[in-house]
């Protein structure tokens, strides 16, 4: 490739120095990150971001009259409109803050869920992450209604005309992911949430995948439920967003009981406050929402497209540097993919493969990916995952060939 | 810290060709193991005689430490009484956690020792301890004699 004339070149080295945690070493190796699917690196803007709160901002939010509590409360409902503008959400009442996906979708469940029945019939598919699975079938014990899971082919994509011919009015819920973590893929959703719209469902996207690598339209997208981690944004753990249609979300229970949720509160009978303060109990992640407003703007600075397209790129290099490898097996072929790369190498374990990668400074998930649907579908018992971010360069996957290759001596 | 610590040669040996592998069928006494985190499965059947190990196969799926650890252990109980047992199981434990220890394995060990370079990988001890973990299952199931309850399950999370 011919730097030169390659239109607004994306300067990789520029950005990994904006993430201190790259330049560390692992047993005496230059690190090569390779699970930015599990959890992103954080950069120093959100590093510095979350610092500066701790030393002159923190309280309590909305209960001091005093100036302090008042600056974290404002950093914090600042966080919250920028969530806002970055799903283009019509309201910040629809912007409600969680621990992570899965508290998002748990949430889901346990409120909006209360309204299920038996005969009713919740949609998922066969790609989903254990936290969109088990929810769904804690629910389908609690309320007597039927999960049903639309089917994959063998290039880890989804059928489809199956999942159409599994909605019908009895469906009072589709939940999907839009990319696979396992694998990769990136589903239809827009098809999928017009289709189950159709008959009369609501739908549920699961972005934790998505977010970090596409622009996100809430409106655009038509459906009733996105839920994302913060962590997979470059952002801090322990917070997550769950956005919902403000006219679902006012019809749902509230959900934890506590503080900050009530207006009122006596033995008699409590009242509870307004959308989205109603769902969200307790002091919440207020540092971790700072940061991930800063982790927000950090990555449409650089631009999301721009991230995409190098990512993009990096896909097609790696996967086939990966396939020039003898007994190399990619699982997960489909057709569009984010930069996910999962992988097997006959006579090799993915375990023992992610402590000789770890022993060679590269960093990667072995495990079945909290999904072993998938995993049991590709006959697998766990793959090694690479997965990239935007600060992902060319070295980073000449050090995973080279060190597969480490691999293949070992095992001989 | 190497990596040719962790993957010995008799290690690497007894992944490729694992000694015990299969089923006994009849026995006396069995129990399955399993690692939810890795994948790794194993079945042990054994064969008792009074509380000596008379036979023992092991058969499962796991990574190479999982699967010459399970190899190894058949051959090291094989003709042990159970008191024996237990002092292999407890310095197996004590090697596999000797975390930033340079210290020799204890000679009681024999060729078991060759799984010391696994302190050195904490995130690998469970594949190492599991085939043991299930073996105290299997025996401890058949003490209890509770012949019709199906084998005994193990888990290491």
């Amino acid at each position: 490739m011919n730097a030169a004339i390659t239109p607004l070149a994306y300067d990789v080295a520029r950005v990994r120095a904006d993430f201190p945690i790259l330049a560390t070493t692992v047993r005496g190796k230059r690190l090569a990150f390779l699970d930015t699917a599990a959890s992103a690196q954080r950069p120093l803007a959100v590093i510095e971001a979350v610092n500066r709160y701790e030393r002159s901002s923190h309280a309590n939010v909305h209960r001091g009259v005093y100036e302090l509590s008042q600056k974290a409360t404002d950093a914090f409902e600042g966080a919250r409109e920028r969530v806002r503008r970055f799903l283009n959400a019509a309201s910040i009442k629809e912007i409600v803050f969680t621990r992570g996906t899965t508290e998002s979708i748990n949430l889901v469940a346990q409120s909006w869920g209360r309204r299920l029945g038996p005969g009713d019939e919740i949609l998922i598919t066969w790609m989903e992450h254990h936290a969109n699975i088990v929810p769904w079938q804690m629910l389908c014990e609690r309320t007597g209604a039927v999960l049903k899971v639309a089917p994959i082919d063998e290039r880890g994509e989804l059928d489809l005309d199956a999942f159409r011919a599994l909605l019908s009015p009895r469906t009072k819920l589709a939940a999907f992911t839009q990319v696979s973590n396992a694998l990769g893929t990136v589903l239809p959703i827009r098809a999928m949430i017009d289709a189950a719209r159709a008959v009369g469902a609501l739908t549920l996207v699961d972005g934790a995948q998505a977010v970090a690598h596409e622009r996100i339209d809430v409106r655009a997208l038509g459906c009733d439920f996105y839920v994302f981690s913060s962590h997979k944004l470059y952002g801090p753990t322990g917070l997550g967003v769950l956005w919902a249609r403000e006219a679902v979300l006012r019809d749902m229970p509230s959900w934890q009981g506590g503080g900050d949720m009530i207006l009122t509160v006596s033995f008699a009978k409590t009242t509870y406050n307004e959308l989205p303060y109603r769902f969200e109990a307790g002091t919440p992640h207020i540092s971790g929402a700072v940061g991930l407003a800063a982790a927000i703007d950090y990555l449409e600075a650089l631009g999301i497209d721009r991230v995409h397209a190098h990512e993009q790129a990096l896909l097609m290099r790696g996967t086939s540097a990966l396939l020039a490898i003898p007994g190399l097996r990619i699982i997960g072929e489909a057709k569009e993919k984010t930069s996910v790369i999962s992988f097997t190498l006959e006579g090799v374990h993915p375990h023992d493969l992610g402590t000789i990668l770890d022993d060679e400074g590269v960093a990667v998930r072995t495990g079945h990916h909290c999904a072993m649907p998938v995993m049991e579908f590709f006959d697998v018992p766990a793959t090694a995952r690479a997965s990239f971010g935007c600060y992902t360069d060319e070295a980073d996957i000449d050090q995973l060939v080279r060190a597969l290759g480490r691999a293949r001596e070992v095992f001989g | 810290m190497d990596l040719k610590d962790l993957y010995r040669d008799v290690i690497l040996d007894h992944n490729k060709q694992p000694r015990n592998f299969g089923r006994l069928e009849p026995c006396d006494t069995s129990a399955d193991g399993n690692n939810p985190l890795c994948g790794d499965r194993l079945t042990l059947t054994l064969r008792l005689e009074g509380d000596r190990v008379t036979d023992i196969r092991f058969e499962g799926k796991g990574c190479a430490i999982s699967t010459a650890s399970a190899s190894l252990m058949t051959e090291a109980v094989k003709g042990k009484d159970e008191a024996t047992i237990t002092r292999l199981r407890d310095l197996i434990h004590e090697t596999l956690t000797a975390h930033g220890e340079a210290t020799l394995p204890p000679a009681e060990l024999g060729k078991l020792a060759a799984l010391a370079g696994v302190r050195d990988y904490p995130a690998r001890v469970k594949c190492a301890s599991l085939c043991w973990h299930t073996l105290g299952a299997a025996l401890e199931h058949h003490a209890q004699r509770h012949a019709d309850n199906g084998p005994a399950t193990v888990s290491t999370e």
